[in-house]
């Protein structure tokens, strides 16, 4: 997608926003992650988690627009995905991150980022209750991480801030568990009403998918994509920090110069939370 | 005290796992098992209250996914139990992390005894207590590194929760003793054998006569309290500093090579004298052509660099890790890949990753031959290699470059596994060449990283008979990708500002070996061996200095930067231990605590080996040449590409992460549906640059059958021609060496050494002189020379297999190439000349198994023929400059270079690509006049292309490529079939798909 409508802010105003991207413990896309915030304008910075709980950093959450949990393995996704990793933002970090929440923060969380958010009951958020985890990201149907482009559509009647706008798009995904499950069928029910499932996994002819390998894990319905009810906080499976370069897409050495696009589409997924980010703050000064 | 909790999956949801492992004992031992469940076992040794147990049994499971309690989850019938835990000493890496997660939620630390202990037990239905038995050794668990215990549901209900956890029983620190080398030599070969030193009788009588020299030389012993004999520290790290694994004696010996009856020609030094070589010619040549080199830093370093942009330099290695995954093929390839992270990690002052590159040389999965006792079947090997490296490469986010698998029986002893990395290191860090690695006197040694156990220690010589249950598992150690990524991390950083001078890994001879070479150049160190952080007591102090403990790097860091180095690892959650100081005494001077233990002058240790002395005798081998009955050739074309060494492995590739870092443009699997290899992958270095590197490779182990030059030749030739075909720039390629040798030293057990040896120094030829004439040097490499087994009386050795691994250039990735059809109606043009080359073909295996005919024992598949190919570099290069310059003008639309399988195969694989079909007439084709149909179509000749090019384009490809062996043979179609005719008749007409279903079909099931 190009750089958007006329309305739409410039990189220069995107500057403002200020984007956390925690480090270290086993996470492995922080680069492209960072790479993905300051590639629509965003000032992105990297801190270690472990900085953050033990105060050795100046920088606390207050100081940023968005949280991005990226992709990895924390903890090498012994004893779960994300669960390591997300039990010591628990512990240690709670109280710093329901204010952010409740400040209006945005938050993104891809992969294992997304496992963390649900796991942590960020996602899916009901009545503003960002603690009881409701859902979980199991063991794909076929066992084991598999690297493959998937094709997704945007629910355009979600509140989500991050795929406002988007109708469909191609990202790669990466995982071994991605299967959203909730606890009852009446939470998923409560997704759908609420249009909080932000993007699923289609088939060629565009419909919801549960069939491999369009749908990489069987996730129920082709959930891909999850967000809170506000639609601020937003995590998914596929990886849009993957896509970053038009030339990163699976057929772009098929594709004559005409039908080439001048970028990779998951930067559409950044902007969109970096414009949300920059309303927030025009809002509040 | 010891809890026990026990995780499963809640009743009506997927057990992934289980199902998983239902499936493959179904199809790896065809036992119709029922349905298999599965449950993460616990066992916490804290001191706890009963809430806070009950409070971690819920913290532990998914609240959706898991039920949890505490002993046992009591949860209907089952046949079976197998009860799968690690043996003592073992790596858990779950375990480790559960005990944070523990103690993150508790709030609190639990102590220095606390432990978590992990474990798994499976639930089978619908076998007996036998076949579960069976099943829990055959495919569940590896009794070299686990427990299996196999209950039949009454005796598990009957028995009380198992408590027991692998605990390391430390005693206390065993005493240095001194060994007494006087007797005779039959006694010297019999200390070296049973004491695992694998020295020779020379080097045992070299290290008694130096120890007798010094005792009265050198007062200084005496003064530190040693005695006139070499103590267990000093005999065991000489033998670890001069073993093959790490002085190279083979290919640093004298060799007289003959051929035939001729006469002897001497070569001081196979290294010295065309790998070493070959580079510095190549490099004087840039500088005289260019005043500057790109080739940074070769053979003194931890691997290769070479010069990229203005920002970075790119870093190559690649190594094998046979040995160990033959014993234990996830726990073996797992530590293959992680270990090779770390050398271009200890290169310069530390490279990032960017990249890995995996292959792997195995028998058939499908063999159902006499499995010699003691070897794993080749099926579950392959399964635990990929599974190893998946893990170790995933967990460490670095994505794949390069993968590709060779089949042959005779790696049925040992497999190899190739794992590489590239990295990128700073032009300039903190001020200096990132290069630039220098340990000063006065700087102190820091070990940083895991704990030192006794894994891997003798992990060059170690058998799985020295194993007991006793002892700690010695000689498997298994790669635990997190606690490496947390120290590469904190490293990164600690690099950045400059606070060290010098890295390097711990690999194999621990801290024998890291902190001996960077001894070298201060001239010295002093190290206390107690300073050490242990996994368990009781350790000597020989297994401290030589374990092979993994996830560690050894520093040199300056006193002044010490006290801040230290700070930042603890912030990172990172251990670091100073254990001494470099010098400029010349003295290795190892103390346990007041003691001294070893005393080794820096000269006797890296010099003092004698020289090896071999002989090589070269007689060309001739094989029968096989009989060919006319044939369809079509039918011929569909199964050869459904033939292990040419079928897709997507179904195990695309369980490796290839795009992590968000920097790889021309995928491994590439085409219209990305399910063909592509002949080379594109990536990016470094976000905000269009500039990429290119990695291909070159391998074939049939060729060395008839003749290693000829393979050698033709290996370098197909890595230059897959870099070409995607487009890099041909005077910037680089390649690594990795030789796998079957031991080459003539011997009662090797009675053909010589041979063996001959063919050594024909592939060391062979390579010299093409990447001569290509301009390509070798900037690293590695050999593995004893490749043998010897099971039951029956000994298995590799075919010499060497691999070459190439690294090249693209300004713009933008301007890359893949092999896929593009549009119908483009013209398909072959470059280069082929040839009668059938000896060592696919297609010739393939007509050898059809005629099915029995291999001879330990030789190669039936219908080896003789005409191997050979290369014509000097003709081949003129070729590849016109190729790139029609590439530069943007004249090219796809490109693919014919290889295993020959012309035939790769337009196939560009036609199963782009999901077009072709039409071409093979007798326009370069030499098509010669040659017989089955061989222009089959024959694997060198230095040929087959590219496409638009009509327009034609003439101004033309005039590219005029001069050079080139033809346009046919056009892309609309249609759904492959046709190529010969005098005017269809000799293969084939549909598409037919070609893709054999393809895909191939290795689906194995």
């Amino acid at each position: 997608m190009p750089e958007g409508g006329e309305n739409r802010p410039t990189a220069g105003d995107r500057a403002r926003v200020r984007a956390l991207v925690l480090t270290g413990l086993g996470l492995n896309c922080e680069v492209e992650t960072a790479e993905a915030f300051r590639r629509v304008g965003a000032t992105a910075e990297l801190v270690p988690l472990l900085d953050l709980l033990d105060g050795h950093t100046e920088r606390s959450l207050k100081d940023y627009s968005i949280l991005a949990f990226a992709g990895g393995f924390a903890f090498g996704d012994h004893l779960g995905a994300g669960f390591v990793y997300a039990n010591k933002i628990r512990w240690r970090l709670y109280d710093q991150l329901l204010d952010f929440i409740d400040r209006g923060g945005l938050a993104l969380g891809i992969c294992n980022g997304f496992q963390m958010m649900t796991r942590l009951g960020m996602l899916p958020g009901f009545d503003g209750d960002y603690r009881t985890p409701l859902a979980t990201l199991a063991p794909n149907d076929r066992l084991g991480y598999w690297d493959d482009w998937v094709r997704l559509a945007a629910d355009p009647r979600s509140p989500c801030v991050w795929t406002r706008g988007l109708d469909t798009l191609e990202l790669p995904t990466r995982h071994g568990e991605g299967k959203f499950l909730t606890t009852g069928p009446e939470i998923l029910e409560r997704l759908e009403t609420g249009h909080q499932i932000a993007l699923r996994y289609v088939d060629a002819a565009g419909r919801a998918t549960e069939r491999w390998p369009a749908n990489p894990n069987g996730s129920p319905g082709g959930v891909a994509g999850v967000c809170d009810p506000t639609g601020r906080l937003f995590g998914l499976m596929p990886h849009p920090d993957a896509f970053l370069y038009p030339f990163q897409h699976p057929l772009w050495f098929r594709q004559d110069e005409s039908e080439r696009a001048s970028e990779g589409q998951g930067l559409s997924i950044f902007r969109n939370g970096v414009d949300a980010a920059l309303e927030s703050l025009n809002r509040s000064p | 005290m010891i809890h026990r909790i026990e995780i499963a999956v809640r009743r009506g949801l997927t057990d992934a796992r289980g199902e998983h492992a239902a499936r493959r004992i179904r199809d790896f031992l065809q036992v119709p098992v029922e349905g298999v469940r599965t449950r993460d076992v616990y066992h916490l040794e804290a001191d706890l209250t009963d809430e806070e147990v009950a409070a971690v049994v819920r913290e532990l499971s998914d609240p959706v996914l898991q039920i949890g309690a505490r002993d046992r989850i009591e949860d209907g019938s089952f046949d079976a139990a197998v009860h799968v835990a690690f043996k003592p000493g073992v790596a858990d890496p779950v375990g480790k992390s559960a005990l944070v997660a523990i103690e993150d939620m508790l709030g609190r630390k639990l102590g220095g005894e606390a432990a978590v202990y992990s474990s798994v037990v499976y639930l089978i239905d619908g076998v007996t207590p036998k076949q579960a038995g069976e099943i829990a050794h055959g495919l569940l668990a590896n009794s070299v590194i686990q427990t299996i215990v196999v209950r039949s549901h009454e005796e598990w209900e009957a028995s009380p929760p198992d408590l027991s956890v692998p605990k390391v029983a430390g005693g206390p620190v065993p005493e240095v003793r001194p060994c007494d080398l006087s007797g005779s030599d039959e006694e010297l070969e019999r200390l070296s054998r049973e004491g695992l030193l694998a020295l020779s009788l020379d080097e045992m009588r070299a290290i008694r006569d130096h120890f007798a020299a010094e005792s009265v030389y050198n007062p200084r012993r005496r003064e530190l309290g040693l005695g006139p004999m070499p103590t267990d520290v000093e005999l065991e790290c000489l033998a670890q500093t001069w073993s093959e694994h790490c002085k190279h004696k083979i290919f640093n010996a004298v060799i007289d090579y003959r051929e035939g009856d001729g006469s002897a020609e001497r070569i001081d030094s196979l290294f010295a004298s065309y790998i070493q070589r070959v580079t510095r010619e190549i490099d004087r040549e840039i500088v005289e052509r260019d005043g500057r080199s790109w080739l940074v830093s070769v053979f003194h370093d931890n691997a290769g660099v070479i010069a990229f942009d203005e920002e970075i330099h790119l870093v190559y290695k690649v190594e094998t890790h046979n040995s160990p995954s033959a014993l234990d093929p996830y726990g073996g390839a797992i530590t293959g890949i992680v270990g090779v992270n770390r050398d271009p990690f200890g290169t310069g002052r530390g490279a990032q990753l960017l990249s890995n590159v995996w292959g792997y040389c195995f028998a058939s999965p499908f063999f159902d031959g006499v499995l010699p006792k003691g070897l794993l079947h080749p099926k579950r090997v392959r399964d635990g290699v990929h599974r190893g490296v998946i893990d170790g490469g995933n967990q460490s986010g670095i994505p794949y470059g390069r993968g590709w698998e060779v089949f042959d029986r005779r790696y049925l002893g040992k497999p190899l596994v190739f794992c590489g990395t590239v990295g990128a290191l700073p032009v300039t860090i903190d001020g200096t060449p990132g290069e630039d690695k220098a340990a000063l006197p006065g700087d102190a040694v820091v070990m940083v990283g895991g704990r030192i156990g006794a894994d891997g220690i003798h992990g060059a010589t170690f058998s799985s008979a020295a194993l007991d249950d006793a002892s700690p598992a010695q000689a498997v150690q298994i790669g635990d990708p997190i606690t490496q990524k947390m120290m590469f991390d904190f490293l990164l950083e600690a690099r950045d500002l400059g606070l060290y001078n010098a890295i390097t890994d711990n690999g194999a001879g621990g801290l024998s070996s890291s902190v001996g070479e960077m001894a070298e150049g201060p001239g010295g160190a002093r190290l206390d061996l107690s300073a050490a952080p242990l996994k368990y007591a009781g350790l000597a102090p020989w297994e401290i200095f030589l374990s092979e403990a993994q996830e560690r790097m050894t520093l040199a860091v300056p006193s002044e930067r010490l006290d801040a180095f230290l700070e930042l690892a603890r912030r990172r959650q990172v251990e670091a231990s100073v254990l001494g100081e470099f010098t400029d005494d010349g003295w290795l001077h190892v103390c346990h605590g007041a003691e001294t233990v070893a005393l080794l002058s820096m000269e006797f240790l890296h010099d003092g080996a004698p020289e090896m002395r071999l002989n090589a005798r070269w007689s060309p081998p001739t094989f029968d040449e096989p009989v060919r009955r006319p044939t369809d050739h079509g039918r011929t074309l569909v199964e050869l590409l459904g033939r292990l060494n040419l079928a897709s492995n997507e179904n195990k590739a695309r369980h490796y992460d290839h795009e992590v870092k968000g920097l790889t443009v021309v995928k491994p699997w590439v085409g219209v549906d990305a399910d063909v290899p592509a002949e080379a992958t594109v990536l990016l270095a470094r976000h905000g640059s269009l500039q990429g590197y290119v990695l291909s490779e070159g391998i074939n182990p049939f060729a060395s059958d008839l003749d290693t030059f000829a393979m050698a030749a033709g290996v370098v030739d197909e890595a230059i021609r897959r870099q070409l075909c995607a487009g890099a720039e041909l005077d910037r390629i680089a390649a690594l060496d990795n030789f796998c040798w079957p031991d080459p030293v003539q011997s009662a057990a090797t009675p053909d050494g010589e041979y063996k040896l001959a063919q050594l120094v024909r592939a060391c030829r062979g390579l010299y002189e093409t990447c001569r004439s290509y301009g390509v040097p070798l900037i690293s490499g590695k050999d593995s020379m004893k490749n043998d087994v010897v099971m039951s009386g029956v000994k298995i050795s590799v075919p010499p297999t060497l691999l070459v691994s190439a690294i090249g250039r693209i300004t713009d990735v933008r301007r890359a190439l893949t092999l896929d059809f593009k549009r119908a109606g483009d013209r398909i043009y072959v470059l280069g000349s082929t040839g009668a080359h059938t000896g060592g073909s696919e297609y010739f295996r393939y007509l050898g198994e059809r005629a099915d005919l029995a291999p001879t024992d330990g030789g190669p598949a039936p219908f080896v023929g003789n005409r191997v190919p050979e290369l014509d570099a000097e003709r081949s290069l003129a070729l590849y400059r016109s190729l790139s310059e029609a590439q530069r003008q943007g004249l090219v639309r796809s490109s693919s270079t014919p290889a295993r399988g020959g012309l035939a195969a790769a337009v196939a694989r560009s036609a199963m690509a782009g999901l077009a079909g072709a039409e071409i007439d093979l007798d326009r084709a370069p030499g098509a006049a010669d040659l017989l149909t089955d061989e222009l179509l089959f024959s694997e000749s060198n230095g040929r292309f087959v590219v496409t090019v638009a009509a327009s384009d034609v003439d101004a490809f033309e005039r590219c490529v005029e001069g050079h062996s080139h033809a346009r043979v046919g056009t892309v179609t609309e249609g759904a079939r492959l046709t190529l005719a010969r005098a005017g008749k269809a000799v293969v007409d084939v549909e598409i798909e037919e070609l893709r279903a054999s393809f895909k079909e191939g290795l689906a099931h194995a």
